[in-house]
């Protein structure tokens, strides 16, 4: 059924036809819709889970960690800060191997304060060993939230899906609601093999010495490495059964692109436009969208560049000091490639600063006008 | 690709105008987004709230800056702030006022007309006299006079989307399409 919603309400659809059983939640805009629309889906009889309101983010989490560690399909959803004071139990539910869902609103942090647009806050989590997806429309919201259940559930490691502050969560679009039905023979039921239970007790996540923590952060990395594989899997099946599939990552236009724009969220949506003008006048040049971004899916990415002579990262967020994440993490799969291309580092669009198709036919302008890049690029910074 | 501009003070509806415009278009077969100022909003401070509407389906994903139409909800912000700002020459700027359009001295590069959109809710019993929620009667209004979308199309979304006073809210939108 299609219809017009926003992207915090197709979040909410996503997590009720994944049929979340535990919703624990502490409100911060932008991201609080998502879980008024879960709170009214419970109370109306849409969606049989326990909701649970909490004093704190970090609270959010913890329930979340224990509601799955019994075995439940949990759900949660935060954004900036509220995301910030969860990262203590970010690592704790991920080294726990809880298949645990949250959907994080990407907003920038403060101070200064700031509601808008800015990845930089699930970025900072990246080493905390979640999952990470990062979606370019309201359609896409909705299903990877299903999809991460599929994949969390494999290889027991928590999916975080993020969506850029108010371009997707308060903008409303057509979103086809999957069928009830066709989500449930998609995604079976939360089954955990370890779990607790009154029935059967156990101590879960002791104390692990030396001796073995090692080979627990290997098992965890291996389940990263493994969630590549299963996640184009279940995206492939995704596409059969709903018509829709979206990669891990994806190449658009890049068929001889010699430059290639490399971006994420919806500054990738706007900028298949500028790809498209630039292509109808024939200028070679293409873009890759980064989807998942933990585990960073490096061999896909070096395949995808094999033949590219400039690589322009526009980065929707800043590690200061260093500079565009994703641009880091594009140069450090890139380093051992003979042959590579140089990586420009664009830094666009912080706290929500607006990415338009003016914006991005700049940066194309600049990478193509520029032989060897500077670490970091800004662009129309205004001091 | 048509793109809509509404403004209101907080509390008058803008938002959900934009979201009853979009869901009109959909209804028509159009692709859609509409979307708010992002941030705050305050009761009586002024908002704005966007529609896009295209034959294909909608890749661009920034803010609004050159819309091709107006909806003004509240006459008094007329002179409070750059009202067409951005707004493409030729477009309509539809004013909630029982003003004549000349006395808002918009000049000659916008359509301006006027509708009494307020004095159709406050009859309908939307809102109060003083503060009318005049969003569902100036919708049918545009949709008369910019010929754009139909009239049974914003019916449906309102039917669909609005919880509150249904009947009252449908009556005026079609009220006041049949006064424009």
């Amino acid at each position: 059924m299609k219809k017009v919603i926003t992207g915090n309400h197709a979040v909410s659809y996503g997590a009720m036809l994944a049929r979340a059983q535990v919703i624990a939640a502490y409100p911060i805009t932008p991201q609080t819709t998502i879980v008024e629309h879960l709170a009214d889906f419970t109370a109306d009889g849409q969606l049989d889970a326990r909701f649970i309101n909490v004093e704190s983010e970090h609270s959010a989490m913890a329930a979340s960690v224990g509601a799955s560690a019994a075995g439940a399909r949990a759900f949660t959803a935060s954004s900036s800060h509220g995301l910030a004071l969860m990262h203590e139990m970010l690592h704790v539910a991920a080294g726990s191997r809880l298949p645990i869902v949250m959907a994080n609103v990407n907003r920038a942090l403060g101070t200064n304060w700031n509601l808008w647009a800015d990845q930089t806050d699930s970025l900072s989590q990246r080493d905390t060993g979640w999952l990470q997806f990062y979606c370019e429309s309201n359609q896409e919201a909705l299903d990877t939230v299903i999809q991460a259940y599929r994949v969390s559930e494999q290889v027991l490691v928590p999916s975080m899906i993020c969506l850029d502050a108010f371009f997707i969560s308060h903008t409303a679009e057509i979103v086809d609601i999957p069928d009830k039905a066709l989500v449930d023979s998609y995604l079976p039921e939360c089954n955990l093999v370890y779990r607790l239970d009154p029935a059967n007790p156990c101590t879960l996540y002791g104390v692990t010495s030396a001796e073995f923590y090692y080979e627990f952060r290997y098992k965890l990395h291996k389940a990263m490495e493994d969630a590549i594989r299963v996640a184009r899997e279940a995206d492939d099946e995704f596409r059969e059964m709903f018509g829709r599939s979206y990669g891990l990552v994806e190449q658009y236009r890049m068929e001889d692109a010699e430059l290639v724009l490399v971006t994420s969220g919806t500054a990738a949506s706007t900028s298949r436009l500028v790809i498209d003008e630039l292509r109808e006048r024939g200028e070679r040049v293409g873009m890759l969208r980064i989807r998942m971004f933990r585990p960073f899916p490096a061999e896909e990415i070096r395949n995808a560049l094999r033949g590219a002579q400039r690589v322009a990262v526009m980065d929707r967020n800043m590690s200061p000091g260093q500079g565009g994440i994703m641009a880091q993490e594009l140069r450090s799969a890139l380093c051992n490639t003979p042959d590579r291309p140089p990586v420009y580092g664009f830094v666009v669009g912080l706290g929500g600063r607006d990415i338009t198709t003016d914006v991005v036919h700049r940066v194309i302008e600049e990478a193509l006008a520029t032989d060897i890049p500077e670490d970091i690029i800004w662009m129309g910074v205004k001091v | 690709m048509i793109e809509v501009r509404i403004h209101g003070r907080g509390g008058q509806g803008a938002v959900v105008a934009a979201e009853l415009l979009a869901s009109a278009f959909f209804r028509e077969g159009k692709y859609v987004q509409s979307f708010p100022t992002f941030g705050p909003e305050r009761r009586a401070a002024p908002v704005a709230a966007f529609v896009r509407v295209d034959e294909e389906p909608i890749k661009l994903r920034c803010e609004i800056y050159n819309p091709d139409h107006l909806i003004v909800l509240d006459a008094s912000l007329v002179r409070a702030i750059d009202i067409t700002a951005g707004v493409k020459e030729g477009g309509w700027v539809v004013i909630n006022s029982g003003k004549p359009p000349e006395s808002f001295d918009l000049g000659d590069r916008f359509r301006v007309v006027t509708v009494d959109a307020g004095a159709v809710a406050v009859k309908h019993k939307l809102g109060s006299r003083t503060q009318p929620i005049a969003n569902t009667a100036i919708l049918g209004s545009f949709a008369r006079i910019t010929g754009l979308v139909g009239i049974d199309a914003v019916v449906g979304a309102i039917e669909e989307m609005v919880s509150t006073k249904k009947e009252e809210n449908v009556a005026a939108a079609r009220e006041t399409y049949d006064r424009s």
